[in-house]
Parts: structure tokens; sequence; C-alpha cells
């Protein structure tokens, strides 16, 4: 009996270790969270004033805001989703609706999947070369177009994802009924994948509004209160990222508070996302 | 019947010539549509051949100058226009693997009591909050970074560390130096912040999609939670839990804003890693808009090229393997 009992029990001391180690880990995991967002609200509720928000980006020294930053990102981020929305619906529709079978869609899938994840810095050169170098300067079209090539795959990973799931009673419903394909997918499989596909928008703006490698040469940055597209326009991550390494105090108060309004935008995008897309389960 | 309805049209005795021009238009719509869709999926492959060409084309004039040594040399001095990217490649190596190190085992860990012990209650809640550190853009891992986490480093664990290990011959090497705070160990550190949420995600996907039956049999037997995670569920998930592995360490690779706040940027090959490096994304993110003159910019979009092409070939073993265990559980 007892060296069964010895090793009855060496079994059980390490499952107790693993054990103790897992829910260790998940502490760490939860405090890295809780201490990044303390220190976040700290720091930037410091800063924080309707200043903020009314006045430009200071010289170093003097008061100020972020108002200019905060245009410019609302701008750079509407025309990037106005781009890439359609393309990557459009893509991903032909992959659920029309391709599903083809050799076409594996490999774009593929590629998707690749571009999904691929370092945003690379994007950021592949921008300037195409768009930078020929026109001779930095603009806010080339980190527009920077960020729609970021959101284009999300859109077309979730937008077939979510045809996919339609059940194709729905679409042997409409083709009964003599509905021509595009009127099928367009009037039916588009409504009942709606939620899935807006969740994937608000994903992928939740994924750029926080980007910054990819704005840094192309939208590159400007002092001024300038919306012009056609010139160097200031976003809130290359002003967060100029102002955190200045030497400056009141501008790294600055890049905190607009730490704080980045994060807590694309925190409550995020949460919005599931929640919609919990709810359009459940329905 | 459909273009009599979609216009209201009662009139079912319809003449046939106008029907049959509204049929035609649909027809037409049809294939307009199919067509634009087939474009923009195709885009998409253009997109992704765009980035590989305009990266080669732009980074020829360094490779050309360079050639192969521009991969193994270590000086980096846009003065005399001499480039090597050994030292970027080495330092985003390193600060990967620190951050894989990590990452691995805790996310893999947090995986395990997501699916085996936490009470069903708290599961969403827990899950939803390691995924929210996904979302934190990186730019506040980066300011994090600077301003709370490496002066807590280098003010109690680094001179630890340097105190610990500095009679060890190996270590001594490893953890030598004056304790900067920022530094390769710190940017290794973020990442594995970083990267923790998609192992601990995907770990803990793979793992919902073991057969409770064949857990069921272990416990059955006896085994211990830790027995049948060990015996049991990782071995059966194995693929996927390396193509989720795979997939956070493409993400460490290319990872840029978290870094270059925190690694120092200096263009050298130190055996401490508590000496300041850089990492190519570093690099290309600190050097790129002030760079004067072709070569320059040419070397370093070349260095985007090389991390391009060492993510591509992670990222697509990463794919292979979840389309594997995709396949078994489907």
């Amino acid at each position: 009996m007892a060296p069964s009992r010895t090793l009855y029990t060496a079994r059980r001391s390490r499952n107790l270790v693993m054990v103790a180690l897992s829910i260790g880990a998940t502490l760490l995991g939860l405090g890295w969270l809780v201490l990044i967002l303390g220190v976040l609200l700290y720091e930037g509720f410091n800063g924080l004033s309707l200043k903020v928000f009314t006045e430009m980006t200071p010289p170093p020294g003097a008061d100020g805001g972020l108002l200019n930053p905060i245009v410019g990102s609302l701008m750079l981020t509407t025309l990037a989703v106005a781009i890439g929305t359609p393309l990557g619906m459009l893509a991903g529709t032909y992959m659920a609706e029309y391709g599903r079978n083809e050799r076409l869609t594996s490999v774009v899938r593929f590629i998707n999947d690749i571009l999904l994840s691929a370092p945003s810095i690379v994007i950021g050169l592949f921008t300037y070369e195409i768009m930078v170098a020929p026109m001779g300067h930095f603009s806010g079209w080339a980190g527009a177009v920077a960020l729609a090539v970021i959101v284009v795959p999300v859109v077309v990973r979730t937008t077939e994802d979510m045809l996919r799931l339609v059940p194709d009673t729905l679409r042997e419903a409409a083709a009964s009924i003599g509905l021509p394909r595009s009127m099928m997918i367009t009037r039916i499989a588009y409504r009942a994948a709606k939620a899935g596909i807006v969740t994937g928008v608000l994903l992928a703006i939740a994924r750029i509004s926080g980007e910054t490698a990819p704005l840094l040469f192309t939208a590159l940055n400007n002092q001024f209160g300038s919306a012009n597209l056609n010139a160097p326009i200031s976003t809130l991550p290359v002003v967060i990222f100029q102002f955190a390494l200045s030497p400056y105090a009141d501008w790294q108060r600055l890049a905190w508070t607009g730490a704080l309004i980045i994060t807590f935008a694309v925190l409550a995008l995020s949460i919005g996302a599931r929640a919609l897309s919990t709810s359009g389960k459940q329905s | 019947m459909v273009d009599v309805a979609l216009h209201g049209g009662a009139a079912v005795t319809a003449d046939v010539a106008p029907r049959a021009k509204v049929l035609g238009r649909l027809r037409l719509n049809d294939i307009f549509f199919r067509n634009l869709t087939r474009g923009a999926a195709i885009a998409v492959l253009i997109i992704l051949g765009g980035v590989m060409f305009s990266l080669v084309a732009g980074s020829w004039p360094a490779l050309s100058t360079f050639g192969f040594n521009f991969l193994i040399e270590e000086r980096w001095n846009p003065v005399t226009e001499r480039f090597g990217a050994i030292g970027p490649i080495y330092g985003t190596i390193v600060t990967s693997f620190i951050a894989m190190l990590i990452a691995v085992p805790v996310g893999l860990m947090i995986a395990m009591f997501l699916t085996e012990l936490c009470p069903i209650k708290l599961r969403r809640p827990i899950g939803i909050a390691i995924e929210l550190l996904a979302g934190i853009p990186s730019i506040i891992y980066g300011i994090w970074g600077l301003f709370v986490f490496a002066p807590f480093l280098q003010q109690y664990i680094q001179p630890a560390l340097i105190a610990a290990f500095g009679e060890i011959p190996l270590l001594s090497t490893l953890f030598a130096g004056p304790p900067y705070g920022i530094g390769v160990l710190t940017a290794g550190l973020i990442l594995a912040i970083m990267v923790l949420p998609f192992i601990t995600s995907i770990s803990r996907d793979v793992f919902d999609a073991v057969p409770p039956l064949l857990k069921e049999s272990a416990y059955g037997l006896g085994c211990t939670t830790w027995e049948v995670m060990r015996f049991v569920v990782l071995p059966y998930t194995r693929v996927g839990v390396i193509g989720g592995v795979m997939l956070g360490l493409g993400r460490a690779l290319g990872e840029t804003m978290a870094v270059t706040f925190v690694i120092g940027n200096a263009h050298k090959i130190s055996g401490s890693i508590l000496a300041p490096g850089t990492t190519i994304s570093a690099t290309i993110a600190n050097e790129f808009t002030e760079a004067v003159g072709d070569l320059y910019t040419s070397a370093l979009i070349a260095l985007g090229l090389i991390l391009f092409v060492i993510t591509f070939i992670v990222l697509a073993v990463a794919r292979y393997m979840l389309m594997r265990i995709e396949k078994r559980v489907g």
C-alpha cells in the first residue's frame, strides 16, 4: 500500500501546484490589465479638461489641447472605413456566395489572413512607396489609404464568416421565388448577416484608431490646425508618440490624456461590437 | 415573376416585351454584381502582391549595393552610408524569443484555468478581460512601458538580476551592465503582455474543441486535472496550440510602437539583455522620416522586406496548423 500512496500524494501535489500556477497566471493577466488601465486613468484624468477638445496642440511650455489631432484622426478613420468597407464586403461576398468552392477563394482567404496579421509598419512602407514617393509629399490621403489597407482584411474575414452562417434554406427560398442571385445576396443574405458585418466594421475601426506605425510616414504630423487632406495632417496616435518622447512635462501630460481618449474609444468600440454580436446570436 | 413583384405591378398579364427587357436587365445586374465581387476578391490578392512588389522595388538599391553582406553586417552608419541588418534582426528575434518564453506558458495556463477550473459564471467575464489586453492600442503599451514599467524595472528588478547572476559565468554576460530600465529585456516583457491574449484565446478555443467524452474518460480513470491537460487535452490540440503560438509570434515580430518606446534604439549587438538594442520595426519607425539619401531610405525598406518575409513565413505556418485542426474538428 505504501508506494501507491506516495505516488498518489505526488500526483495530487503536482496537480495542486499546476492548479495554483494556472490561477496565478490568470491573476497575473488580469493584474496587468488593471495596472495599465489604472495608470492610464490616473495620468490621463490629470490633464483632462474641456480645453483638450477645443484648443490646438501647443508649442512646448504653452497651454493647449488636442483638437487638431482628434479631428485629423476622425477624418482619416472615416475615410479609411469608407474606402475599405465596400471593398472588403464585396470580396467577402464573392468568397461566401459565388466562389465558395473555388480555388481563388481559398487562395484569397489565405492571403487575407496573412494581411490581417501583417506588421502594420510594413503597410506604412507600402503606402509610402505607392502614394508618398510618387506625390512627392506626405499627405492625409496617404494616411487614409494605409489605414484602409488595414481595414480591408478585417471586413473580408467577418463578411465571409457571417455570410456563411446564413442558412442555405433562406437562399433556396429566395431562389424558388425567382429572385436573381445578386438580389438574393443584397436583400436576403446581407440582411441576415447585418449584425455580424457591422461588428466586423466596428472591430476594424477599433483596430485602426490606435494604429500609429502606418501613419508615421504617410500622414506624418502637422503642428498647425490643418484639415487639408492633401497636406500632412496630425493624428492622435502620432501626436501621442511625439509628445510622449519629448522632454516637456506639459507635452507628456497631453500625451497621457490623448492615450486615455484613444484607449477608451477603442475599448468602447470593441465592447460594443461584442455586445452587438452576442445580441445577434440570441435573436 | 420577380420583375412584376418588384415593380409592384398587379398587371400579371403585362406585355411580354417589357418583361423580357426587365429580366434582361436583372440578368445584367447579376453578371455585373458577380464580377464586381470577383474583382474585389482579386483586389485583395493584388494588395498583397503590391506590398511585396513595392518592398522589393524600394529595397533594390540597398540590396544591389550591399548584396548578401546586408544580412550579416552589423555596421549601421548613415553618414558613410554603410548599412547592415544583423543588429535589428538580432533584436527582433531576441525580443520575440523573450516574449514567447513568458507568454506561452502563462497563456496556456490561463487557457487551462478558463476551460477546466473556472466557475462557468466567471468564464466569459475573465475571457473578455484577457481579450481586452489585445484591444489596447500598442502605443499605449509603449507610453506605459516608458513611464511606468521601465523605471520600475530599473529600480527594483534589474539591480536584483545583476546582483543575483553577476557571479555565474554564462548568466553574468546575459545580465551584465548598468540597469538602464529601457532595453531588450523590457521590450521583450512588454511584448509578452501584448501577445498573451492571442495565445490565450486561441488555446482556449482549441481546448474547448476537445470532445468532452475524451476528457470524461480520463477523469473517470482517476486522472487529476493536470493529468487530463497534460496527457489528453494538450496532445489532442497540439497542432492548434502551435498555430496559436505562431500567430502570437507573428505579432511579436512585427510589433512596432511599444518596442520603439522602450528598446533604446542602439544599433549594436550586445550579449546582455539589459542593454539597449533595436528591432527591425523600431529602426524603421525611428529613422524613416529622417532618412536622407536614397540609399538610406532603401536600406530601411530592405529591413521592412526582411520583416515581411519572416512574418509571412511564420504566419503561413500558423495558418496551416490552424487549418489542420479545423479540418479535424469540423
